[in-house]
């Protein structure tokens, strides 16, 4: 195999254009990943994660743009592509596994219709093949009598059961990449493992690369091999899992580590970080963390510290670490 | 499924009781058979026993009983303006009308789809926002005005279409009992203006509840999903987007065709349309109030056996009220 990533995303921006200006919600990320390989991205809500995700398969909708940077992927530029061949690439070399299984699904169609439409969208194949195809893959995902249940609606199955016919539609076409925003928050407790197991599962069995958007850093350090950590739009620490998890070197990184109930039971209290994620508007000048940051000093108002490779073996994102 | 048909049309009948009920009052309250059946010189005695003959003195619950059983059997009453009964001349003039409406709802359908999702794909284009200004205006000129204008342009100055009747070249069809205007280019000429200036009223409503619901149903997560999917553009639109934009507008356009009944009356008196709005307008100027009150219990039972038959076609396309039905 060779040495050129799966996807190579560069200093990519995202604005969205509102009457008087434009503001970008995700600015100059940048981030690769390897065929096979498994990146989480962190971060609090509003943080632009969902936003990158879309940004991969050019769905930003309307007041959105890419307004900069690069997407390449299996060595084409994605940005470059027309509206149809971009068609080709969602769903079938990327596909992508949202929140919500409860929405995800359409109301007035059959599951069955629902898969067999997303392989016929990417295969010429038969009505029948592809239904052989959709079967198998509700089995790869453990639900039982297939065939039948291919004739069902959505509202006929349970929010577990949604989330796994969804994945088994991300899988469908065998593709190498699959972006999962979210995919277990809308789910119950006990259920959310299962998925994300059955989700580890078949990413391993098929080599297939995963972006698992999502603000729960414990899922993340058991699935990921590699964090990006997002702060207003932008990549603030970028690692490897582990060493990210046992060492983390910005400050936000360290009061998401801090707030997570795992590190109050080896004593500490469970700590917060005070205020809040600033909106596009309110962003600070220089470091987007300042106001919130506890070490902040006045280098930190005046420029955006770049993401440098620091001595934990990681990038960050933080003027005081050199 | 079978139970969800059969409790709406038990709905259905007991609408029905209640429309003839209404129906019945009037004609009760307002009409007075003897007098209309009988002349200015007949003794009072005379009237009386008259009465008595027509059970016209039994209590009014006695009385509607009769007239529902006669309903059911198709006879609602005599028409003293035609001395004939009703329902004979309200079967007589009831294809006209029908034709009339279904043209009208067949210009609504062909026109307010497409710019409906049209005006909610591309909301901000130059032609979505003529669409829209237009449909402002088609809702706040009344039918008539419509329906003048409109002569007023393509008879009178082009000399196009004709403005008044059904035209001389209609064709029997059930062994005449429907006298049809769709087969002949002259039939539909004459049909042309009058099923507009219906029509005008719906279609500004029809074209922004698609693009209203359009929009709506555009923003869904499963839209989205569907474009995740990589499926075709008019894929996502049509079979994801608009078959779920389908519903809200089947129940309203269920009603809307009710109303669009009652509109008849007055486009058909501008366009002399010799159908039963033209009748009912008839009767009420010679105080026919038999033939009212019939042309009013027929309308209802249209309209109930529209409403019915749209609630079971939204069941069919809806997965939800079909598993409803089958518990
Ligand atoms: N359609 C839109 N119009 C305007 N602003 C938007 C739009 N979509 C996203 N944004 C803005 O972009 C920023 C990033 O949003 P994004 O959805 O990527 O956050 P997120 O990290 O996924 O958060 P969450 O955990 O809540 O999903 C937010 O500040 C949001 O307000
Ligand atoms: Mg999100």
């Amino acid at each position: 195999m060779s040495d050129e990533p799966l996807l190579d995303v560069s200093d990519l921006t995202v604005s969205f254009d509102f009457r008087r200006r434009s503001l970008a919600a995700v600015s100059g990320v940048s981030f690769r990943l390897a065929r096979g390989e498994r990146l989480g991205i962190v971060g609090e809500s509003g943080a632009g994660k969902s936003v990158t995700g879309f940004a991969i398969l050019n769905l930003i909708s309307k007041p959105g743009r890419i307004t900069g940077g690069t997407i390449s992927f299996e060595g084409r530029e994605l940005t470059a592509l027309r509206a149809e061949e971009m068609r080709q690439v969602r769903g079938n070399r990327i596909s992508m596994i949202f929140q919500d299984p409860m929405m995800t699904l359409n109301p007035v169609l059959t599951v069955g219709t629902q898969m067999v439409e997303t392989i016929r969208a990417h295969a010429g194949v038969s009505r029948r093949q592809a239904e052989e195809r959709a079967v198998e893959a509700l089995r790869k995902v453990y639900i039982s009598s297939p065939e039948r249940r291919l004739r069902q609606y959505p509202h006929e199955f349970s929010g577990g059961m949604r989330q796994r016919i969804v994945i088994a539609i991300a899988l469908l076409t065998s593709p190498a990449l699959i972006i999962a925003d979210e995919p277990t928050t809308a789910l119950d407790v006990t259920i959310q493992a299962e998925i994300m197991d059955l989700l580890l599962k078949l990413c391993e069995s098929e080599r297939m690369g995963l972006i698992l958007i999502t603000h729960d850093l414990a899922v993340v350090s058991q699935v990921t091999q590699r964090i990006a950590v997002m702060y207003a739009g932008r990549i603030v620490e970028l690692g490897e899992t582990a060493r990210i998890v046992e060492n983390p070197s910005h400050p936000y990184t360290r009061g998401l580590l801090a707030a997570l109930p795992q590190s109050a039971a080896r004593g500490r209290r469970l700590a917060q970080i005070p205020g809040s994620m600033p909106n596009l508007t309110t962003v600070p000048a220089g470091c987007p963390f300042s106001d919130r940051c506890e070490r902040c000093e006045s280098v930190c108002r005046e420029r955006i510290p770049p993401l440098t490779a620091k001595d934990t073996g990681c990038l960050a994102a933080c003027h005081l670490l050199d | 499924m079978f139970a969800f048909i059969v409790r709406r049309i038990l709905q259905a009948v007991v609408v029905m009781a209640v429309i003839s009920c209404i129906g019945f009052a009037i004609k009760h309250s307002f009409g007075d058979p003897v007098r209309e059946l009988s002349g200015m010189t007949v003794s009072a005695q005379e009237r009386e026993r008259l009465r008595e003959e027509l059970g016209l003195n039994d209590p009014f619950l006695v009385q509607w009983g009769r007239f529902l059983k006669g309903a059911v059997h198709g006879d609602l009453g005599m028409s003293y303006l035609y001395k004939k009964p009703a329902m004979e001349i309200i079967l007589g003039k009831a294809p006209a009308t029908m034709e009339l409406v279904i043209a009208a709802s067949v210009i609504i359908l062909i026109l307010s789809v497409p710019i409906g999702i049209y005006a909610a794909v591309r909301p901000r284009s130059w032609l979505s926002r003529f669409f829209m200004g237009v449909s402002v205006i088609g809702v706040s000129i009344p039918v008539f005005l419509t329906a003048i204008l409109l002569i007023s342009i393509f008879s009178v100055q082009l000399g196009w279409l004709p403005s008044f009747g059904r035209g001389n070249e209609l064709t029997p069809l059930f062994g005449g009992a429907w006298m049809s205007g769709f087969f002949t280019w002259d039939g539909i000429t004459h049909l042309v203006l009058p099923a507009l200036s219906l029509s005008s009223i719906m279609l500004p409503l029809f074209i922004r509840l698609i693009r209203a619901e359009m929009k709506e149903t555009l923003e869904a997560e499963y839209v989205k999903f569907a474009r995740a999917k990589g499926l075709k553009p008019w894929r996502v639109l049509v079979v994801h987007a608009f078959k779920n934009t389908l519903l809200p507008v089947i129940t309203v356009g269920g009603v809307q065709l009710g109303i669009m009944i009652a509109y008849t009356v007055l486009t058909e008196t501008v366009f002399q349309w010799q159908g039963m709005g033209f009748m009912f307008l008839e009767a009420l100027q010679r105080s026919d109030v038999s033939l009212m009150s019939a042309y009013l219990v027929f309308v209802g039972f249209v309209f109930v056996v529209v409403n019915t038959v749209v609630d079971i076609v939204y069941g069919l396309v809806n997965p939800m009220v079909r598993i409803a039905g089958r518990k």
